[in-house]
């Protein structure tokens, strides 16, 4: 009973280490944002013990079906779990429930705008394909005007928008609503 | 037990959006402004990336040791299942700009159904593209609006690109017998429940963009078919000479 209570522990403390872990791992294409900022790690699976060792498994789901990070993000979490002293490691993808960017973190919003991409709206206003839509008012990252238009649906990456602030002319990447 | 109408579907669905997808990725570097270039590299990198995760499971489903990368790389023409009208030639930007907007019409009432499939992975698949895809059916309807209701040039080339075009669109909705087996058994989408839907959105964005409606009465029109069954147009085998060109030079080379 007590060495029951001991592992699941163990385990509690393993899993919270893993936590901080995945949270200093950043993606490789906006490097200001980690895997927990951009909601992409789904869950964390703990099995074995301290004696014979820990295997992880790490689920995670991409956020766009074609992002070429896909493969870098899942070899950067190994590395960073391997650094710490972790060895059995498996990191699976899952496509459901869809990643949506509701998922991503407050402080992933702000370290975003202080980047200069413009974070994704609150509530989607724009999800249907019907042409010539415009988003509500995206704030420009540089002057905060609401002012600015978009220049193309497809930016630098597949999740990211073209604007252009009117006001202060700045070219900024909005991470668009998915 | 393999369920080979499943895979045959699974293949098809993944052709469709490879073939299309690498035409697309033709366009990298030649797009007629930087922002559409990197507009239509995206869409080939969302199909591209569909195609990888239906391969995968086609992969599983088949077994013998067949990956995502032998499945694009390693089979031939015939056994292809993509529609036509995705192996065409690009063409100028309107003829480019239509296959997508049709494409991405089909792609997109398909994908709306697919999402409730009984087989899970395929539902999983669907519902994940679904977003892309809603994306990519804006953008081309935007496009065709802007060209068809644009300058006298424009106008006169989606004119000639509906014409090169719409004799393809009927394979859509003709289903094969590995989608008539699924159907009944709510895995696939049955592809003549979509038509409705498509001529509807098709209608309405030809209307806006002032293009002349190709709907014939009685659906009359003659339309090419077989691609779905493996019956292709010369144009596909050159994309696979370019596609397939390293893997069958240099088995198994990575980079
Ligand atoms: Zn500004």
């Amino acid at each position: 009973m007590n060495s029951t209570i001991h592992i699941s522990e163990q385990k509690e403390q393993v899993e919270k280490q893993v936590w901080e872990i995945l949270g200093e791992v950043t993606d490789p294409e906006v490097p200001v944002l980690t895997v927990l900022d951009l909601g992409i790690v789904r869950e964390v699976k703990i099995n074995g013990n301290a004696l014979h060792g820990w295997s992880l498994e790490i689920v995670i789901t991409p956020t766009y079906t074609g992002c070429p990070a896909m493969d870098m993000i899942s070899m950067n979490i190994r590395f960073a779990l391997l650094q710490e002293g972790f060895t059995n490691i498996k990191i699976t993808q899952t496509l459901s429930p869809v990643w949506t960017t509701d998922w991503m973190s407050e402080s992933g919003k702000k370290k975003l705008k202080v980047y200069g991409i413009a974070p994704p709206h609150y509530s989607q206003a724009v999800c249907t394909p019907d042409a010539f839509q415009q988003e509500e008012a995206i704030q420009c990252p540089r002057c905060d005007s609401f002012n600015t238009r978009l220049v193309s649906q497809f930016g630098s990456t597949a999740c990211k928008a073209l604007y252009q602030c009117v006001d202060c002319k700045e070219p900024f990447d909005y991470f668009k609503c998915h | 037990m393999k369920n080979q109408s499943l895979i045959d579907y699974t293949l098809h669905l993944a052709d469709n959006a490879l073939i299309i997808g690498h035409r697309n990725s033709e366009w990298c570097g030649h797009g007629p402004i930087l922002e559409q270039d990197i507009a239509i590299s995206n869409i080939a990198l969302d199909l591209i990336g569909q195609a990888r995760n239906l391969y995968q499971y086609a992969a599983e489903l088949k077994g013998d040791h067949a990956t995502e990368d032998s499945l694009a790389y390693l089979r031939d023409g015939w056994d292809f299942k993509n529609l036509l009208i995705t192996e065409l030639p690009n063409g100028d930007w309107a003829q480019t700009i239509l296959r997508q907007f049709f494409f991405s019409t089909y792609q997109y009432f398909l994908y709306q159904q697919l999402q409730h499939s009984k087989d899970e992975r395929l539902a999983a698949i669907a519902a994940k593209a679904l977003k892309e895809v809603t994306y990519h059916l804006r953008w081309s309807s935007e496009w065709v609006i802007r060209l068809g209701d644009g300058t006298d040039e424009s106008k006169q080339r989606m004119e000639k690109a509906v014409e090169e075009l719409y004799a393809f669109t009927g394979e859509m909705f003709l289903p094969t017998d590995y989608e008539k087996e699924l159907a009944t058994n709510g895995i696939s989408v049955g592809p003549e429940s979509l038509k409705e839907k498509w001529t509807d959105k098709v209608r309405s964005v030809f209307e806006e963009a002032t293009l002349a409606s190709p709907f014939k009465e009685n659906n009359s029109a003659w339309m090419q078919s077989g691609g779905k069954e493996g019956k292709h147009t010369e144009h596909l085998g050159f994309v696979l000479a370019e596609m397939q060109f390293l893997q069958r030079a240099y088995p198994g080379a990575e980079w």
